[in-house]
């Protein structure tokens, strides 16, 4: 059975901007065509908790999560959470990591510490690791609340689809004010993984 | 025009094309965004955040009387609430539709249980239509419409958290014009359930049932795919596409009435293949429900879990048997986990630290500070349902020893307390009980995105409305004590909870600050704290606050000897970018060791919450808002 469907899985922590970002990402495949599917699972809290979002793309897609270790990009928002999903990816897959730290609560109350060698366990577990300061770049970009917008640019480099696509659908999602920030963010990271 | 939507979005534009005219619904996740999103995008239909589901669902029942297309929206538990007024309306049933959309939540992201209200429609002899996407989420609810008007029945519509949270791709449509004009018809015998009635009805009911059973067996959405003879899938909803994307080669009975069931049909299916299967979520039921038709199902429940939601790695499992493989772990070591934390500069931290380190048995309830049962504030001691925490501190005082009783109080939110807490109240008062119960009034229906409700003082479309006034309201029921608490002074907080519980009256404690995330009541910004590193001895009294700005460093070696005198080997520090200047971790502090920094803030607070009030509120007088 041929797998026609590209599975994305992106995960961070709550207030990072990961359902916006998989909303864009959705909308531009469906205006490269395909069929598409998203499915975003926010816990509880409006903040600080771990989500995930899943976006699937092809010519007919049918379940709107990913199975287990079907995944064919991670693209994490934060480091621990980059480990904490890696087995959801396939064996050959790409990891794209925002080398960024978040600490959650066990680790705050110095109850926990912070995994260590995340590279290195990836590295073993995909096919593909890029690491890129994409919180860093989103504060050279203007602000860091773009960060999303950051990782959405390294990830649109790993997508056949044209750039300018990307950037029509992220500007008419945005208020006019902020265009020019997220223009600089998305090509910022777009191309620090072209390097 | 095709559009990417989720499955609330779709099932708010399945309403809009429908004609619907009124919709109402109580938040819950994960149905909240059908009506956020009828409130933002669909001004032809009238929509309003009802008190309560029950109160929804009336409304809606009666704008049906008048001839309108009425949706009522809730979560799967809000259907509890509900449940009394639609027993009934079965019996009535409807002249304008009424489609009641239940969003079932399996796997319990944000529910106290994962009921299958599949057995609702059973109970109430209504047919449910279950989607498997957003395009038949929208479908379906228009389908719905015409099929509530066709037999004189309220439909139900159940989405699952995986359907209303996801987006598919959806073709949307025009407007259509409701069949059924808009005007009062009186006819007793059709509404008035007095036993008389009743009877009659009861028997209209079981016809219609017959009727919808016959009809389930040519309803086109429910769909026969035949391929491989071998394996026969009888399925629904979200377990179809899972069913699909692992098996696409088995043949398969996709059900979009998962009640009633067809004999006739499913017979039909049964004749083709050789072996049958059902895949459902949560509740063998289709499972029983065939076996009770005499079906020979080879695999059901046997194969699947009951607890916790599906998925396609499940159903793979399931089906293949012995032949699966469970793909390969990552050895990462134990990971810490991030579970959901109230919000750095909740107004409501404060109580639950002073509840804490005193000691009191806290009957929690429904919303964001449900958290605090979580470490390190571990505050909270019982969580049922909607208003249910009044009702546990009245029965809880009721029963104790005078000392015991003095440890009890109990905690809910403002729409939390609209919802279901209004009625406990009056029985405290009313039954001559002692009980103390806080109010964390925040502003907002804040866990489910900020929906406004009626002591917000909008309605869902912005507009200004009355205002509820709960101390005005507390002291009409009866309570003898109310007091509006500062929630950023814990000082002023222990006071308030020491007086109220030790006073053996009745009391109600509001403690008044606006959700750290409500951009609208930020009137004020605060500069962010720091921790002197030389001041701070690690003594970890400001991690107990459980603020997710505070860290703790531990020091290791050459520096743990120079860090003698220290208690913990550590200090703690502020993460300035996401501390909103509150104040508390300052007077949890023995040390003096935070300080204001002069940085820029990036949060903030009302001003007026921060000047302290004036203890208890003379009942005539001050009203706290």
């Amino acid at each position: 059975m041929e797998n026609e469907v590209t599975n994305i899985l992106l995960v961070g922590v709550g207030g990072q901007g990961i359902i916006v970002a998989s909303d864009i990402m959705t909308d531009v495949f469906l205006e490269a065509g395909y069929d598409v599917k998203k499915s975003e699972i926010h816990g509880m809290a409006q903040r600080g908790g771990s989500v995930t979002s899943h976006v699937r793309f092809g010519k007919k897609v049918y379940s709107p999560i990913i199975k287990q270790g079907d995944a064919d990009i991670l693209l994490a928002f934060e480091r621990l959470e980059a480990l904490r999903w890696v087995n959801h990816l396939r064996g050959d897959g790409t990891v794209v990591m925002n080398d960024h730290k978040i600490n959650p609560p066990a680790v705050n109350l110095g109850q926990m510490s912070y995994p260590e060698r995340i590279e290195e366990i990836l590295e073993k577990h995909c096919g593909r690791l890029h690491v890129l300061p994409a919180t860093r770049l989103a504060e050279e970009a203007g602000d860091i609340r773009s960060t999303n917008v950051v990782l959405l640019g390294a990830l649109s480099h790993l997508c056949s689809i044209r750039e300018g696509l990307w950037i029509d659908v992220i500007l008419k999602r945005l208020p006019p004010k902020v265009h020019s920030l997220n223009q600089r963010a998305f090509s910022l990271g777009r191309r620090h993984l072209r390097g | 025009m095709k559009r990417v939507l989720k499955g609330n979005e779709a099932i708010a534009r399945g309403a809009y094309e429908a004609g619907v005219r009124f919709a109402a619904a109580y938040p819950g996740t994960p149905s909240s965004e059908i009506l956020d999103t009828i409130g933002r995008e669909y001004e032809e239909i009238y929509a309003e955040w009802a008190p309560n589901e029950k109160v929804a669902l009336e409304a809606a029942i009666g704008a049906s009387i008048g001839g309108a297309r009425a949706m009522a929206c809730m979560k799967h538990v809000g259907v509890n609430v509900a449940a009394d007024p639609l027993m009934t309306l079965s019996y009535t049933g409807v002249r304008g539709g009424i489609v009641l959309v239940t969003a079932d939540d399996p796997g319990l992201y944000s529910s106290q249980n994962e009921q299958d209200n599949r057995n609702y429609a059973k109970f109430a002899k209504i047919p449910m239509l279950e989607p498997s996407d957003s395009q038949e989420a929208k479908d379906f609810v228009r389908i719905g419409f015409d099929l509530s008007e066709g037999f004189d029945t309220p439909v139900m519509v159940r989405s699952v958290t995986r359907i209303s949270h996801s987006k598919t791709v959806v073709r949307l449509e025009d407007r259509c014009q409701a069949p059924i004009p808009v005007k009062v018809e009186k006819n007793p015998p059709k509404w008035v359930m007095l036993p008389l009635y009743g009877r009659e009805r009861h028997k209209t009911v079981e016809e219609r049932l017959a009727e919808l059973e016959a009809y389930a067996a040519d309803f086109p959405e429910n769909r026969m795919e035949l391929n491989d003879p071998k394996k026969g899938i009888i399925t629904a909803g979200i377990s179809y596409q899972y069913v699909k994307e692992i098996f696409p080669h088995y043949s398969c009975l996709k059900l979009g009435m998962v009640w009633p069931l067809s004999k006739t049909l499913i017979q039909r299916f049964c004749d083709q293949v050789e072996e049958v299967y059902v895949v459902e979520e949560l509740d063998p039921f289709l499972e029983e429900n065939l076996k009770i038709m005499g079906f020979p199902v080879n695999g059901g429940k046997r194969l699947f879990p009951r607890c916790g939601e599906l998925n396609p790695l499940l159903v793979e499992k399931g089906l293949k048997g012995p032949d699966f493989r469970e793909p390969a772990g990552v050895e990462a070591g134990t990971l810490p986990p991030r579970p959901p934390n109230m919000c750095a500069g909740c107004p409501h931290r404060g109580i639950f630290y002073v509840l804490k380190r005193k000691g009191f048995f806290v009957a929690g309830d429904i919303g964001c500070y449900t958290l605090a049962a979580l470490p390190p504030l571990t505050a909270l001691d019982s969580c049922i349902c909607m208003g249910a925490s009044i009702g546990q501190a009245h029965g809880l005082s009721k029963v104790l020893g005078p000392d015991d009783r003095r440890r009890v109080v109990a905690v809910i939110g403002d729409s939390t307390f609209i919802h279901g807490g209004i009625t406990p109240l009056i029985d405290i008062a009313y039954n001559r009980g002692d009980a103390t119960v806080i109010l964390l009034d925040n502003h907002a229906t804040a866990m489910t995105g900020f929906q406004e409700h009626p002591a917000t003082g909008f309605t869902i479309r912005g507009e200004p409305t009355e205002r509820l006034d709960f101390v005005g309201l507390a002291k009409s029921v009866g309570i003898k004590n109310i007091r509006v608490t500062n929630p950023w002074n814990l000082e002023e907080i222990e006071r308030a909870i020491t007086e109220e519980t030790d006073s053996g009256a009745s009391s109600l404690i509001i403690n008044q600050g606006p959700c750290a995330m409500l951009r609208r009541e930020i009137k004020e910004y605060h500069p962010p704290y720091a921790i002197d590193q030389d001041k701070c001895t690690g003594c970890r009294m400001c991690l107990g606050l459980g603020c997710p700005a505070i860290s703790w460093n531990p020091v290791k070696g050459d520096e743990a000897a120079q860090a003698e005198g220290r208690k913990g080997k550590g200090f703690s520090s502020i993460e300035k970018s996401l501390c909103p200047g509150c104040g508390l971790c300052v007077q949890v502090c023995r040390f003096d060791a935070i300080y204001p920094t002069g940085g820029e803030a990036v949060c903030g607070f009302e001003t007026r919450s921060r000047e302290s009030s004036e203890g208890r509120t003379s009942l005539e007088g001050k009203h706290g808002k």
